[in-house]
């Protein structure tokens, strides 16, 4: 057994610790590569209050929509929330908040997080809802408003294969948030489809290094599809 | 008669250039990939970590894990790369993207655009549009000329809440094309069979009308 090995045996020890009111941010885009089974142990937990941080909330069945249907949720920081009628209605009766984040600056956010950066310049949103209150400041004759990093007491994510020591590789579309996602958790959980054995991969293959992971654990995944889309053959 | 929605991707399409890098909105945008014009050669950039985009799957090529920002399935085209939502906006942030089209609600003479929220009524999110116009140089918007009540939505100032804050040079209807320049609007083009008359009278915001506004022409 090497400190290094971050596997863990039950999807209650990986989300172990988590308790209400605390800030959770998660991979994913739509539902493509998100970490549906860590979703599902939360939703099993019953936590409450949760501030959750990922683009999207998932849809009345699948992803972090699931955490609405007992009102887990009381902040949501996301940059697109159309695809869910359960998020609406909380969003609209007050029982949801809800901070729109551009999607850019929130992948910004989740990464500054991970990095130690505390907050960023960014052109985007400066002149519009997003920028108001913010500090607005001119370079090169642009102007630029603060962003603050995001940090989470968890992050929730999903690669396609990742070794003992938690050395990530995912797969396709299904990266987007997820890595930077990781980074930003103070306790950082992976849900992967293989655990292979440390070596196996690649070292110039790894998308992400198990620095940044602590605890690792292989499922099974449903993927389900958003917009299933086909041209004739 | 006014565009339909595939004179309209014909339209953008016109646009493109060989080797150009290019963000699609969703909706019509995305339909301008059909008509890429003879000899040219462009990459689709998605912006949920896809450069490279290709056509929709056949049925038996459907990969859950590779889907565009509309969250369609898609394929990748040769010489694809993949990466994650950080880098895909390092690029669209850098000035990295050469085009970027989008749809929008309204668009106003100083170049603002509002596109992404109707209070009270429909609040989605921006996704990835705040940063797309904020990042990009080069943007055609594309939308309705007017509503369906014939209210113009090419106004002096946008009564709704922005996405970006004088970021938007070229705004193509289906009654015209036209470009933002110091506080105007400027009618560069005109649909087939539609009068200057009628685009000014569509027009809320400051509109120059130049001694010549040619017609679009379509292959």
């Amino acid at each position: 057994m090497s400190g290094f090995d971050k596997v863990v045996g039950s999807y209650e020890e990986a989300m172990a610790g988590l308790e209400d009111n605390m800030t959770v941010i998660a991979g994913g885009f739509g539902l493509c590569g998100i970490p549906e089974n860590l979703i599902k142990e939360i939703r099993r937990r019953g936590t409450r209050g949760l501030t959750m941080v990922s683009n999207n909330c998932g849809t009345d069945k699948y992803g972090l929509g699931i955490l609405l249907v007992d009102k887990q949720i009381r902040k949501m920081v996301a940059s697109y929330v159309g695809e869910n009628a359960l998020f609406e209605a909380q969003m609209m009766s007050g029982e949801l908040e809800v901070e729109l984040t551009p999607q850019g600056t929130l992948a910004e956010k989740m990464r500054a997080g991970g990095a130690g950066i505390p907050a960023f310049y960014t052109a985007t949103g400066y002149g519009t809802p997003v920028g108001e209150g913010k500090e607005v400041r001119e370079f090169n004759g642009r102007h630029y408003i603060l962003e603050e990093a995001i940090q989470g007491d968890f992050s929730i994510a999903k690669a396609w294969k990742g070794d003992r020591y938690g050395n990530l590789v995912f797969r396709k579309t299904a990266r987007n948030f997820n890595p930077m996602a990781i980074t930003a958790g103070k306790v950082a959980v992976v849900e992967v489809e293989e655990i292979v054995e440390v070596g196996a991969l690649d070292p110039d293959e790894i998308h992400l290094p198990g620095i940044y992971v602590d605890r690792l654990i292989q499922g099974t995944f449903e993927k389900n599809i958003e917009q299933r889309t086909v041209r004739s053959a | 008669m006014a565009l339909t929605r595939e004179q309209l991707a014909q339209r953008v399409a016109q646009e493109f250039q060989d080797g150009y890098y290019i963000n699609l909105g969703i909706g019509i945008p995305t339909l301008a990939a059909n008509y890429v014009p003879e000899g040219v050669e462009v990459m689709l950039q998605s912006e949920n970590g896809l450069l490279g985009m290709g056509p929709f799957p056949r049925d038996d090529e459907v990969d859950p894990d590779l889907i565009n920002a509309g969250k369609q399935t898609v394929t990748m085209a040769r010489g694809a790369s993949l990466f994650s939502s950080a880098d895909s906006f390092a690029m669209i942030r850098g000035g990295h993207v050469d085009l970027t089209v989008l749809g929008a609600f309204e668009v106003d003479c100083q170049g603002n655009i509002a596109s992404y929220m109707i209070p009270g009524k429909l609040i989605k999110g921006m996704g990835g549009a705040m940063d797309l116009v904020a990042g990009a140089d080069n943007i055609i918007v594309t939308m309705t000329h007017a509503s369906k009540h014939g209210e113009s939505k090419l106004l002096r100032e946008c009564t709704l809440p922005l996405t970006g804050k004088g970021c938007i040079k070229r705004v193509l209807t289906d009654l015209a094309l036209l470009d933002i320049e110091d506080g105007s609007f400027i009618l560069r083009e005109r649909a087939p069979g539609v009068s200057v008359e009628e685009i000014a009278q569509l027009t809320a915001g400051e509109l120059v009308i130049p001694d010549l506004v040619p017609e679009m022409t379509f292959p």
